[in-house]
């Protein structure tokens, strides 16, 4: 749960209700961009994802690093990333 | 890929490593790393071999699931066997033991528990469902504490009433208080938890060097990342400094999320005291709805009994949360308490002490002894520190 993983925005769905489709491993969701909603959040940005929210802006760098630090994690890793499939929030 | 090379090269880990080495000399330290992120990745890179013996790394308080009391996990299974009550939980929460089981039991004996990744996840399901109530178990820190604070605005906002959260959610300073208030320990600084800090900056922990008078160093979860922020612990201690420090500054913004918390203070209210695991009950140490959101509060809408219940007699994970023994020596470890048949929280989360030392950092510590690294302590050492 406190695994972050790296999305890259695809596109704001809801700008009002301050939602967004992110790519996460090749996987869409759309998530929360509440909590980074003064920094202006835009398509191709990449965003750290706790739990459905974007909780940070990151530069691609970051977003190689994490990934491929968690992919370490093995389990961990594939267990969130069915958690983030299972996702459904709109 | 070159990216991540740069921050796994073994050249650069060297060249730290020795700085290390000078700069440590002879004297012991001790560092507490304070999140169960930097505990996995320490375990899992064996970090703590490559550290001259007398700089040793103890792990601290900073896992969600690990530090939540049985008594609330029993709160948590009273609610879900409620009839029409849907109870959603994140994955990690649902193998935790209760004195009854966990929530994972209570689903098979027919409780409706339901794995959730987020939040708001919780709220699609409340209005799917909407002759059902549907609760959710909210824990850890200021990492995902916002979270639950942007759902419960959105249900406000969405008129949903079918809703509630069984608020669990804890603040990093306070246990850190706790543990440098403890006699057990003598520490010489903190490497400071990364994303908890994207959130609360980096303000929260001037107590550290204030009042205390030791180094903090907010640090990433790369393994060079673990290194470089020791060595700007010990450069601090040398130069005589006593700061909060960022390492991680390419993620941790100096002065946090402010929406994020501005949100917080928006649904929460400090509680007067919680009880953690292992640590006791800690003032001002936890989160709950304030009156604006009571509507929402699982503990005002249901009579929850409230259950205290002590950790099982073999259950050590106080101390390993407090970092006053490591995992292997707890004396059920990798016997009656494992991953699959958990004993206490610290075995449960990824995150955890023991779970990470159990899946990555034995295989370390025995090639270590194998090869006689001096880092390593042997069995007997191990033993005879109890
Ligand atoms: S081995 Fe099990 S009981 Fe012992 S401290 Fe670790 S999690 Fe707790």
């Amino acid at each position: 749960m406190c695994l972050g993983i790296p999305g890259q925005v695809v596109e704001i769905t809801d700008a009002a209700g301050h939602l967004a489709k992110v790519d996460v491993s090749g996987v869409q969701r759309t998530i929360s961009i509440r909590l980074l909603a003064d920094q202006g959040v835009a398509p191709d940005d990449w965003v750290l994802v706790h739990v459905g929210f974007a909780m940070s802006l990151i530069d691609q760098h970051e977003a190689d690093l994490t990934m491929a630090a968690i992919k370490q994690m093995g389990q961990a890793y594939s267990d969130e990333l069915e958690a983030f499939e299972a996702t459904a929030i709109v | 890929m070159k990216f991540v090379d740069e921050f796994r090269d073994p050249a650069a880990a060297r060249a730290l490593v020795s700085s290390i080495r000078d700069l440590a000399k002879d004297d012991e330290f001790k560092f507490m790393e304070v999140c169960g992120g930097h505990t996995h990745t320490i375990y899992r890179h064996g970090i703590e071999h490559l550290l001259p013996a007398n700089v040793e790394l103890v792990h601290g308080p900073g896992c969600p699931v690990c530090v939540i009391p049985m008594g609330r996990v029993d709160d948590a299974m009273w609610l879900a066997e409620k009839p029409d009550v849907i109870f959603t939980s994140f994955g990690d929460m649902m193998r935790v033991p209760g004195s009854r089981g966990s929530l994972l039991e209570a689903k098979a004996r027919g409780a409706d528990v339901r794995f959730v990744y987020s939040p708001l996840d919780s709220l699609r399901i409340a209005t799917e469902n909407p002759d059902k109530h549907v609760v959710f178990f909210a824990v850890g820190f200021e990492t995902t504490a916002p979270s639950t604070a942007v759902t419960l605005v959105r249900a406000k906002e969405l008129g949903v009433t079918n809703f509630s959260v069984f608020c669990n959610h804890v603040t990093i300073v306070p246990p850190l208080k706790a543990i440098l208030d403890s006699p057990d320990l003598r520490l010489d600084g903190f490497l400071g938890p990364g994303h908890v800090s994207t959130v609360v900056g980096n303000r929260p922990y001037r107590f550290v060097t204030e009042v205390y008078g030791k180094p903090i160093v907010v640090a990433g979860f790369e393994p060079l990342d673990i290194l470089a922020a020791v060595h700007m612990l010990l450069a601090q201690i040398r130069e005589g400094r006593r700061e909060v420090e960022n390492q991680y500054s390419r993620v941790v913004p100096e002065e946090g999320n402010p929406q994020a918390l501005a949100l917080l203070g928006e649904v929460f209210e400090l509680r007067p005291h919680f009880e953690w695991r292992g640590l006791g009950f800690i003032s001002q140490s936890a989160l709950k709805l304030n009156d604006a959101y009571a509507e929402f509060d699982a503990e005002m809408r249901f009579d929850m009994p409230g259950i205290r219940v002590a950790d099982p007699k073999a259950c050590q994970c106080g101390e390993v949360l407090k970092g006053v023994i490591k995992p292997w020596e707890c004396k059920v470890f990798g016997t009656a308490c494992t991953p699959e048949t958990p004993i206490g929280t610290c075995m449960v989360s990824p995150e955890g002490a023991c779970a990470a030392y159990y899946n990555f950092g034995r295989l370390h510590r025995e090639t270590a002894v194998l090869i006689g690294m001096p880092s390593a302590p042997s069995v007997g050492a191990a033993a005879s520190a109890r």
